[in-house]
């Protein structure tokens, strides 16, 4: 009686142990006012585990709002957050999570040794002194470790910033403007370490102003504008449209309307820069020529594009403020 | 991380704070030159009293000193605790420090509980010390002992400590500077509020005593400081002084705490914590 039952038990225990694991962070109809200013309305975005995902927008789009209240710093007025598999009004949700404020600023009567001794005791980790000396080495910190932080620079406190964020083991880690302190060879420090991250399987939510940086190290990408989610996906996704610049002369009505009808068209004289929808990339382009060939225009130059992470945040934004006016 | 665990961290990263800002020096400094200054006037009032003076109005005098000096040790205490507890919390919250940490699996209330122990730990361990330090500066120099010296520093401690739980709250909810002066502010008005009610008994105004005993139940600051220098005095300094003076004299306690006042002042520092810790917990860091 005892032994299906055990047996029972145990493939229930493997089956639960073979589920994947929920995502790193998750959140749902994130909203919140500050007086008459609603700063978010409406966020839903989730973060996978070992994935690097860019938090993207203008300022004041509600990027940092959005960030704290993940990491329940501010209080949401409506909606879900988890985090690691742990709703995010449970503390414990936080244990395995580092964060880099965009606000960086540690106890100026401690030493990068005792910040990162704190952070670890309160994460409750278990982390060596030598594995805490790594962390301080990685962001260039090895030779100041003992020094009071009250002397330091605000590109080294950021740095320190970044050995918090890192030091306890984390499987999601949080960096908000995480770059904004640094000179272009801590930038390429910073990319270089959430590379390494994204190698270690560890969950990233990057928030930049540096969309190059973005583009380079993440997966996925959440464009907030106006406190909404403007758009949201993988940089194939987003970036995956192709666009299409032709030379052409003698365009009739007809052929123009056969333009129109492919794509949003801009027209710089001569030039006209066609975008092209992204299921059939294949077909499209040689359609496109044939008929306007066909419809009496004459075709000087066919030349394919690839828009900029840059150039469609621009785009989206645009189309946001135009839609709003 | 248990959240007894969480406490104490915090707890011993306030007291480090403490201890490596400079208001620690400042407060040593006036804690030496506080003591020292009353170590001498109470050698000259033993060397040149000579005989002139009866060992009553002797006892009565050291007990005046002892409260005058002891008043001073709770002043600067009031002082360093109130203004160590605005920057170390509205002053993390406002720079950013208290992100950081409050990012980490603990709770706010833990996080509150472990600062509000630090800065307990560091008010009342300075008062104590300073205090103790005096008592014994004055056996020294005119052979004085307080009747009961442990109790009336206990009082001493819980006065400071009830100053700076109202300071926490302040700075939950306004500027560390503000936070500070206002917690001093009304600690001296508590005291001159006792002070009139004081003198509202000797004359028998009903309503001019009122004030100090509303007073000491709004902020029990001045409530407890009397308790304090009622253990620290001679018990026949007061019938020296005749009763009606007695009362009005700012230096001299005319009854020992009931333990009702007791009960009451502790369920205030509660009372006043819980607050701090609900206007906390809902911030918006």
């Amino acid at each position: 009686m005892t032994a299906p039952v055990e047996a029972d038990r145990r493939a229930a225990a493997q089956l639960v142990a073979d589920m994947p694991p929920g995502p790193a962070a998750w959140c749902s109809g994130l909203r919140k006012r500050y007086g008459k200013q609603q700063a978010v309305s409406d966020v839903s975005f989730e973060v996978g585990r070992g994935e690097v995902v860019g938090l993207l927008g203008p300022n004041g789009a509600g990027k940092t709002s959005v960030i704290k209240m993940l990491l329940g710093l501010v209080h949401p007025d409506a909606g879900e957050v988890v985090l690691l598999g742990r709703p995010a009004a449970d503390p414990a949700a936080r244990a395995r999570v580092g964060y880099l404020p965009e606000l960086f600023r540690y106890q100026p009567w401690l030493s990068p040794v005792e910040v990162l001794a704190l952070h670890v005791r309160l994460s409750g980790a278990d982390v060596p002194t030598g594995e805490q000396s790594e962390a301080l080495a990685l962001v260039g910190l090895a030779d100041r470790a003992d020094d009071r932080l009250g002397g330091f620079s605000k590109g080294m406190q950021q740095r320190l910033g970044l050995a918090v964020a890192l030091v306890a083991r984390p499987e999601l880690v949080v960096l908000d403007e995480p770059t904004s302190a640094l000179d272009p060879l801590g930038r390429a420090d910073v990319r270089d370490i959430v590379l390494s991250l994204r190698e270690r399987g560890v969950a990233v939510l990057l928030n930049s102003h540096l969309i190059g940086e973005v583009e380079r190290v993440c997966d996925r990408v959440v464009i907030l504008d106006r406190g909404r989610v403007a758009a949201a996906g993988s940089l194939a996704e987003l970036l995956g449209r192709h666009e299409l610049h032709l030379h052409l002369t003698g365009l009739s009505p007809a052929a123009q309307a056969r333009l129109a009808e492919t794509g949003h068209v801009e027209r710089e004289g001569d030039w006209f820069t066609v975008a092209l929808p992204a299921d059939d990339v294949d077909t499209a382009v040689p359609d496109l020529v044939g008929d306007l060939i066909a419809l009496g225009a004459r075709v000087h130059a066919v030349e394919p594009a690839r828009i900029s992470l840059e150039d469609r945040l621009l785009g989206i934004l645009r189309d946001g403020a135009g839609a709003r006016q | 991380m248990t959240t007894t665990r969480t406490v104490l961290t915090i707890a011993a990263l306030t007291l480090r704070e403490a201890s490596r800002q400079r208001v620690l020096l400042a407060l040593t400094a006036m804690t030496v030159v506080l003591i020292a200054l009353s170590g001498w006037g109470f050698s000259r009032l033993a060397a040149e009293s000579g005989g002139t003076l009866t060992s009553g109005e002797a006892l009565l005098t050291a007990s005046i000193l002892l409260n005058l000096v002891m008043f001073g040790f709770s002043l600067i205490a009031a002082l360093g605790t109130a203004f160590l507890a605005g920057p170390t919390l509205a002053g993390e919250t406002e720079s950013g420090i208290a992100l950081s940490v409050l990012a980490r699996p603990i709770r706010r209330s833990a996080f509150l509980l472990g600062k509000w122990l630090g800065l307990v730990a560091f008010g009342s361990g300075f008062v104590v010390l300073a205090g103790l330090a005096q008592c014994l500066v004055v056996r020294a120099t005119v052979g004085y002992w307080p009747p009961q010296p442990a109790a009336a520093l206990a009082l001493l401690a819980a006065q400071t400590t009830a100053l700076l739980t109202l300071a926490v709250l302040l700075s939950t909810a306004v500027s560390p500077m503000a936070s500070g002066v206002v917690a001093v502010g009304l600690f001296g008005t508590a005291w001159v509020a006792g002070v009139v009610g004081g003198i509202g008994a000797s004359l028998g105004n009903a309503s001019v005593e009122r004030v100090g005993t509303v007073s000491r139940m709004l902020l029990p600051t001045d409530g407890l400081w009397r308790g304090a220098m009622h253990a620290f005095q001679d018990p026949t300094a007061l019938l020296r002084l005749g009763d009606e003076g007695g009362q009005a004299f700012p230096f001299l306690s005319a009854a020992p705490l009931t333990p009702s006042y007791l009960a009451w002042a502790a369920l205030w520092v509660a009372m006043v914590w819980g607050l701090a810790a609900a206007s906390f917990v809902r911030k918006d860091l």
